[in-house]
């Protein structure tokens, strides 16, 4: 099980290098002298010499392409165009705020989906219909306009929830509850458009699955030999739907983060998809590309994650190479 | 639910299709249907009109203006235009890449087939949207540079559907007497499996429209997609962002239009797929 651990961390690796090649091309591609593209329209000519020596113009392009491969893999990402700070900083400082938003948010949007989603299957009729309704309407909202109206009404209409940033600006006077507190109020409206969004998606998915295990032979078999409804959905059906929807965990995670991105830039959340954001606007190139390549290796890392919980709850796909003992 | 005209009989279908059609139409009258956004005139005069209002030239304005005294209808009406063009045009080239790749790794399974897939699977682990932003920020956002990236990032779900239907036809027997009777390989691949495959391909596609939909009016909210002043659904809401406390309807009326668009496109794609897949899920 290990090694085909191992050879999936492998394909990861694989596709993080691959996002950075794409990017060394791409900015090859786009109009423009790429040294200047990478320091900026205001930058002196030494910083735009020491900037195309450090890509190596004048080298060979294959040389030139280890080089930068090597550059950005070591972690060596460059300054802000935009702020003249370093990169890596800016990086190391914003990540966790992405990864906490978007991870309460996978949990909370799964548990709830999976909720809807079995209660749809299980009870059928007028209840499915008016929560099909409702799943497909969330599934199909766009994240920034639904950010706007919850901003709309709970900010401006209610006076009630902070629409901006993650802590309050008194924040650091605040102690014990009352910064918890403050942190929950500033999280309350991302975390709730992204929430909502994902349920319409899961619950779809998982009321699918569970109406396809429900006439598998193993259930009519259950309910044959007496078992309650309850048993029978809690312990056949609902078991063996999840294992795809874990599959799908894995599967969402592109999606949520490209959310995020969106969600960040709404609600002025401190994580990397703001920056990322901010950055495309102002044309600052050396945090564009570190931003794309940190997205690409939390996906894959979660990718992992999802893939690991798989295995982990269906013995069937545990891929065990033949002469390990079982 | 055998015979051809059981699709209008799903509720679903005949939703989605009604509202796709709804906003086609509109979208093709536009100048019948709404004032021409380059034209509109007194400025201040009509700044900020509620819904449903007559303005000092007896202009009647069933979404109310924006803050520059702009008729939010008919700026929806043509953003329609745009957005449900961008839209099927991005759909359209990822439904081509997607068959062009399915169809040659499903055809030729040996070192292409792997080549192809290993690029699919590549591009499915991307991070669509960050992608996107990389790309508009790289070249001057247009139309054209939504629907190119839009396509570029959006042929993996069509290539992988094509690839599973293009194998399992090819093992099929008409499939080994067209080769046993000398047809070549590009020639059996077109004429006898290709059209085979064309139906997961059109769910897809179905489904897909709406999220290219939603991903363009993504892109022109964050200024990277469609410029202003060609309205466009993403834009439009993003040019009522900043007036969400006095006129709240410019930023909702783009985003119901884009909701019920998209929802629309989900349900028809449901519908058709329940009906292909009569095994599948839906049924009661």
């Amino acid at each position: 099980m290990l090694s085909a651990f191992f050879r999936r961390a492998l394909a990861g690796l694989a596709v993080i290098v691959g996002v950075v090649t794409l990017m060394f091309f791409l900015i090859r591609l786009a109009p423009g002298d790429p040294a200047l593209l990478l320091v900026g329209p205001t930058a002196t000519l030494e910083q735009l010499d020491a900037q195309r020596q450090a890509l190596g113009l004048d080298r060979p392009l294959p040389e030139q392409y280890a080089a930068w491969l090597g550059r950005f893999l070591r972690g060596d990402w460059g300054s802000s165009i935009a702020t003249g700070r370093p990169v890596r900083g800016m990086i190391s400082a914003a990540w966790p705020a992405t990864v906490s938003l978007v991870g309460l948010s996978l949990v909370l949007s799964y548990i709830i989906g999976i909720v809807v989603g079995a209660i749809q299957a299980t009870r059928g009729g007028r209840l499915d219909t008016t929560l099909s309704v409702v799943t497909v309407t969330l599934f199909a909202l766009p994240g920034y306009w639904l950010g706007l109206m919850l901003v709309m009404v709970f900010t401006y209409w209610a006076r009630a929830l902070p629409a901006f940033g993650a802590a309050g600006f008194d924040a650091d006077f605040l102690t014990g509850w009352d910064k918890v507190a403050d942190r929950l109020r500033h999280l309350a409206l991302p975390l709730a458009t992204l929430t909502l969004i994902g349920i319409g998606g899961t619950a779809r998915f998982v009321r699918g699955a569970m109406l396809d295990v429900r006439n598998a032979p193993h259930v009519a078999i259950a309910r044959a030999k007496g078992l309650s409804p309850v048993q029978v959905t809690m312990r056949h059906v609902l078991r063996n739907a999840l294992i795809p929807v874990l599959t799908l965990l894995g599967l969402s995670l592109p999606a949520l983060f490209s959310g995020a991105v969106f969600i960040e830039a709404i609600f002025a959340w401190p994580g990397v998809g703001r920056i990322m954001v901010e950055a495309v606007g102002a044309r600052d190139y050396p945090v564009v590309m570190a931003a794309t390549a940190v997205s690409a290796t939390l996906v894959v890392l979660g990718n992992l994650l999802a893939e690991a919980l798989t295995a982990w709850a269906d013995p069937r796909l545990r891929v065990r190479p033949s002469g390990e003992a079982a | 639910m055998p015979g051809g005209g059981s699709l209008l009989r799903d509720p679903r279908a005949r939703f989605g299709l009604a509202v796709l059609a709804l906003a086609i139409l509109a979208a093709v009258m536009a100048p019948l249907l709404a004032v021409d956004p380059s034209l509109q005139r007194d400025i201040v005069a009509t700044r900020f009109l509620p819904p449903l209002s007559t303005d000092l030239h007896d202009g009647f304005h069933l979404l109310g203006t924006d803050r520059f005294g702009r008729d939010v209808w008919s700026r929806l009406v043509y953003g329609a235009r745009v957005s449900l063009g961008v839209g099927l045009l991005a759909v359209l080239l990822s439904v081509v890449i997607g068959m062009a790749v399915g169809a040659a790794a499903g055809f030729w399974q040996g070192r292409i087939g792997l080549v192809l897939l290993g690029l699919t699977d590549f591009a499915l682990a991307l991070p669509r949207v960050v992608l996107l932003l990389l790309l508009a920020s790289l070249w001057q956002p247009s139309a054209a540079l939504v629907i190119i990236v839009l396509g570029l990032t959006g042929w993996m779900t069509i290539a992988r559907l094509v690839h599973g239907e293009v194998r399992a036809l090819a093992a099929r027997p008409f499939v080994e007497s067209a080769v046993a009777l000398g047809v070549g390989g590009p020639r059996v691949l077109i004429r006898h499996i290709l059209p085979n495959a064309l139906t997961p391909v059109i769910v897809a596609a179905a489904l897909g429209v709406g999220n290219a939909i939603m991903l363009e009016a993504g892109l022109s909210f964050l200024g990277l997609g469609v410029q202003p002043p060609t309205p466009s659904w993403g834009n439009l809401i993003a040019s009522g962002r900043d007036t969400l406390v006095n006129a709240p309807w410019v930023a909702t009326a783009p985003g119901v239009a884009l909701v019920l668009v998209v929802v629309a496109a989900t349900l028809l794609g449901d519908a058709v797929r329940d009906r292909l897949d009569p095994a599948g899920r839906g049924e009661k």
